[in-house]
C-alpha cells in the first residue's frame, strides 16, 4: 500500500537517466527524478505483499483511539498496484473492505464493501486528498508512489538522525492533488524516505511524516516498522506499526477482484 | 416469532459448531433502541413510544487456506409491545468455496444487488424484514445455492432459491404498518406449492473503466406481495397478503465520473398482479445522480448531493408509493475519527402533496460502540382508503439506536 513501487514504462531513457555520476552537467531537476527513478527499480520485484498494522490516532490532548487493518498489495508491471485493505477495528466497521486499482495519474477505480449491507459500492476516487479513516494520512500518502505521479527537482544531500540522505522536492502531477509541494529526505543507501514534509493548497506547511525501523526483507526490499505523521495546524498525529510483512506469497489478479472484496477477512 | 423453518435451522447450526470451534473468531453487536413517535395512533390498539433489544452475533471460521469458509449469522429481536416485531432470523449460515475461476456457496445468505438509494428494484433475492425497518433495507436469510463463475467476461452469478420467506409485518399493537393490518396466518400463494416452490435467478456483473454495469433475471415466486380484503378469526377486516409467480429482467448501471455518480436501474416484471387486479407486465425504474463536494469549507467533511426519479408504469396501481416520485437528498461524511454521517432525504410525490422525510445519522464513540440517530415524517398523508401509506400517516417517529459491538 505504501510502496514506493514503481514501475517502468521507458526502460530504455530511464537506464540512460539512471546513470547519474556519468551525466556531469545534470540538472537538478534531472538528479532529482534519476534518485526517484533508481528508488523505484530497487523496489521492483517483491510481485505480491500482506502485512497488518495498527493505526494510533492521537488527538490535540493526546486521546488515542486504534484502528487494526490487514493490507494486500499486488505489483503490477506497467500500472499502480492493487490494493486490498481489510478492517477488524473498530468493531463497527470489522469487515469493511476497500479495493483499489492505483494508477499513476489518471483516478485509481475503488471499490467499497460494506458487510452490513452486503454491498460492493464503487467510489469516486478524485477524492485522494481526504483523510484515510479519519487518521492524519490522506488516501494519497498511502496509494503506491508511481514516477510520473511528480516532478523532482534535487535540493542537496545532508544527514538526518546520522543517516544520509537525499533531500528531495517532488511537486504532484496530479490535479486533485491536496499539496502543492512534498520535501522528502530520501536514505542514500536504501533508497527509502526518512522524513516527508507535505505543504498544503495554500503552500503552508500542513504536516510532517517520519519513518523509523526499517528492516530489509528478501535480501532487497527495505520496508519501515512505523510511520509517524503530525499536522502543524490542527496538532493530531497518527503512528503506523506495520507487523507481519510477507513477500511473493502467490497472490493474483484474483484475489483483487470484485469477487474477493465479499469474502475478504 | 420463531418461524419452524429457523428453529430447524437454527438447531442444525448450532449443532455444526462446535466442529470448528477452534479456529473460528466471534464478533457481532448488541443493540438498544428506543422510538418515539410525533403522534398518537391512528388504532388505539397500536403502542405510543417504544423499546426493544436485538442482538446479531456472527461465527466465522476458515480452511483450505482461506479457500474455504463457514459463517452463522443469527439475529434476534425482542421488541416492548409488537409480538410480530419480537422474531428470530437466521441471517446466514454458509459455507463457501473459492477457486480460480468460481465460487460456490450453499446455504442461507443476504445477497445485495443495484446501485439506488431511494429503492433497490433490482435487489430480488432476500425478501424484505419489514418489521425491522421501514426502508426495506433490512433483509430476512434467504436459502440457496449459489455457483459464481468468474471469467474475463465479467462474472455470472447462477442461484438455486429453494424455501421462499415471507415478508413480516408489524402486528396489531405495531406502529409503522398497513390500515387494515395484515394477517400472514392468511397467505395466498398462486403456486400450488406454496413456499416450498424453488425459484431460480441469474445474474451478470462487470465494470469497464468507469462503468460497472449488472443484468440480471429471476423466475419465481414474488418478494413483493399484493393484498386481499379478509377478516381475522375475531371478524375483524384484515389484509391478505398474496404472492404471485413473476419473472424480472433487471438492469444496472453506474457511471462513476470525477465527483458524479451516475445511477441507473431498470426492471421490467411479468405475472405480478397490479392493485387493480390486472396481470400485465410493466417497466419500473430509478434513475439519478450523486455528486460530492469534497473538503467543503478548508474541512475534512464531504457533503453530496442526491437526487433520483422513482417511476413506475404502473401509477396508481403499482404495489408502491413510489410510481413517479422524486428524492432529493443531502449526504454529510465528517470523515472524522468517529466516522460522523448525515443523510436527510426527501421523497416528494409528483402527483400530490404526500411527502416522507429520511433522516439517518451515526457516530462511532469509543471503539467499540456506535449511536445512531434516524427517523421519518410522513407529510400529507391523504386519509383515504386507497392511498398506500394511510397506515402510517401518523407515525413520525425518531429513533435512538446504541449499539455495542464485540
Amino acid at each position: 500500500m505504501h510502496n514506493f513501487s514503481l514501475n517502468i514504462k521507458h526502460i530504455g531513457l530511464f537506464a540512460l537517466l539512471g546513470l547519474p555520476l556519468l551525466a556531469m552537467a545534470e540538472t537538478p531537476e534531472e538528479k532529482g527524478l534519476a534518485i526517484a527513478i533508481e528508488a523505484d527499480k530497487r523496489d521492483t520485484g517483491w510481485q505480491d505483499q500482506t502485512a497488518s498494522l495498527e493505526m494510533v490516532l492521537r488527538n490535540r490532548h493526546g486521546q488515542e483511539s486504534k484502528r487494526n487493518i490487514r493490507t494486500k498489495t499486488l505489483e503490477v508491471d506497467g500500472d499502480g498496484d492493487k490494493a486490498l485493505s481489510i478492517f477488524d477495528s473498530p468493531r463497527d466497521i470489522k469487515g469493511t473492505a476497500f479495493l483499489s486499482y492505483t494508477h499513476a495519474l489518471v483516478p485509481d477505480e475503488q471499490w467499497l464493501y460494506l458487510p452490513a449491507l452486503k454491498r460492493v459500492k464503487r467510489i469516486s476516487s478524485n477524492n485522494k486528498s481526504g483523510p484515510f479513516m479519519g487518521s492524519e494520512f490522506s488516501y494519497e500518502d498511502l496509494s503506491s508512489q508511481e514516477v510520473e505521479k511528480y516532478s523532482y527537482k534535487y535540493i542537496r544531500t545532508e544527514e538526518i538522525d546520522g543517516r544520509e540522505a537525499f533531500v528531495i522536492e517532488r511537486k504532484p502531477a496530479y490535479k486533485y492533488s491536496g499539496y502543492t509541494r512534498l520535501t522528502t529526505w530520501m536514505d542514500t543507501e536504501m533508497y527509502q524516505p526518512l522524513k516527508i514534509e507535505f505543504y498544503d493548497r495554500k503552500k503552508a506547511l500542513l504536516k510532517t511524516l517520519t519513518y523509523s525501523g526499517y528492516q530489509q526483507y528478501e535480501g532487497q526490499f527495505w520496508r519501515p516498522a512505523s510511520m509517524s505523521v503530525v499536522n502543524h495546524l490542527t496538532k493530531k498525529s497518527t503512528d503506523l506499526h506495520w507487523k507481519d510483512y510477507r513477500f511473493k506469497t502467490g497472490l493474483t489478479d484474483r484475489d483483487f477482484d470484485r469477487n474477493s472484496l465479499k469474502r475478504a477477512r | 416469532m420463531l418461524t419452524r423453518t429457523s428453529l430447524s435451522v437454527l438447531s442444525a447450526a448450532l449443532f455444526c459448531i462446535p466442529v470448528f470451534s477452534d479456529a473460528g473468531e466471534w464478533s457481532g453487536y448488541v443493540s438498544g433502541e428506543f422510538r418515539a413517535f410525533a403522534n398518537s395512533p391512528a388504532d388505539p390498539r397500536q403502542h405510543d413510544n417504544n423499546f426493544s433489544l436485538s442482538i446479531q452475533p456472527e461465527y466465522y471460521t476458515d480452511w483450505d487456506n482461506g479457500r474455504q469458509s463457514f459463517t452463522i449469522v443469527p439475529f434476534v429481536r425482542w421488541d416492548e409491545n409488537d409480538n410480530e416485531r419480537s422474531h428470530a432470523d437466521i441471517r446466514e449460515l454458509t459455507w463457501l468455496k473459492a477457486a480460480d475461476t468460481w465460487e460456490l456457496r450453499a446455504g442461507i445468505r443476504k445477497v445485495f444487488w443495484g446501485v439506488t438509494e431511494s429503492q433497490h428494484l433490482v435487489d430480488i433475492i432476500n425478501q424484505t424484514d419489514l418489521v425491522e425497518a421501514t426502508d426495506g433495507e433490512e433483509k430476512l436469510g434467504q436459502p440457496m445455492i449459489n455457483l459464481a463463475l468468474i471469467r474475463d467476461w465479467g462474472t455470472l452469478d447462477l442461484f438455486v432459491l429453494p424455501g421462499f420467506r415471507e415478508r413480516t409485518f408489524p402486528g396489531e399493537k405495531g406502529r409503522l404498518r398497513f390500515s387494515p393490518r395484515i394477517d400472514t396466518e392468511q397467505t395466498i400463494y398462486e403456486s400450488d406449492d406454496k413456499e416450498q416452490h424453488i425459484d431460480y435467478a441469474a445474474r451478470w456483473a462487470h465494470y469497464l473503466g468507469d462503468w460497472d454495469i449488472g443484468l440480471s433475471y429471476f423466475s419465481g415466486t414474488s418478494r413483493d406481495p399484493r393484498f386481499g380484503f379478509g377478516q381475522d378469526n375475531k371478524g375483524q377486516p384484515v389484509l391478505i397478503p398474496i404472492y404471485d409467480i413473476i419473472e424480472q429482467w433487471g438492469l444496472d448501471l453506474q457511471a462513476t465520473l470525477g465527483d458524479w455518480l451516475w445511477k441507473f436501474e431498470a426492471i421490467n416484471r411479468s405475472g405480478q398482479v397490479d392493485r387493480s387486479g390486472q396481470d400485465k407486465s410493466y417497466t419500473a425504474l430509478t434513475a439519478g445522480f450523486e455528486y460530492t463536494f469534497i473538503g467543503i469549507a478548508d474541512s475534512n467533511a464531504d457533503l453530496g448531493v442526491i437526487s433520483e426519479v422513482l417511476y413506475d408504469e404502473r401509477g396508481d396501481d403499482a404495489l408502491t408509493p413510489f410510481a413517479d416520485d422524486i428524492l432529493l437528498a443531502s449526504r454529510l461524511t465528517l470523515n472524522d475519527e468517529q466516522s460522523t454521517e448525515f443523510l436527510l432525504g426527501m421523497i416528494f410525490d409528483s402527483d400530490d402533496a404526500a411527502r416522507l422525510l429520511t433522516l439517518e445519522s451515526s457516530r462511532r464513540f469509543g471503539d467499540n460502540w456506535r449511536i445512531t440517530l434516524e427517523g421519518q415524517a410522513f407529510i400529507n398523508i391523504p386519509n383515504v382508503n386507497t392511498e398506500l401509506l394511510v397506515g402510517v400517516r401518523r407515525d413520525s417517529y425518531l429513533q435512538l439506536e446504541i449499539a455495542r459491538y464485540f
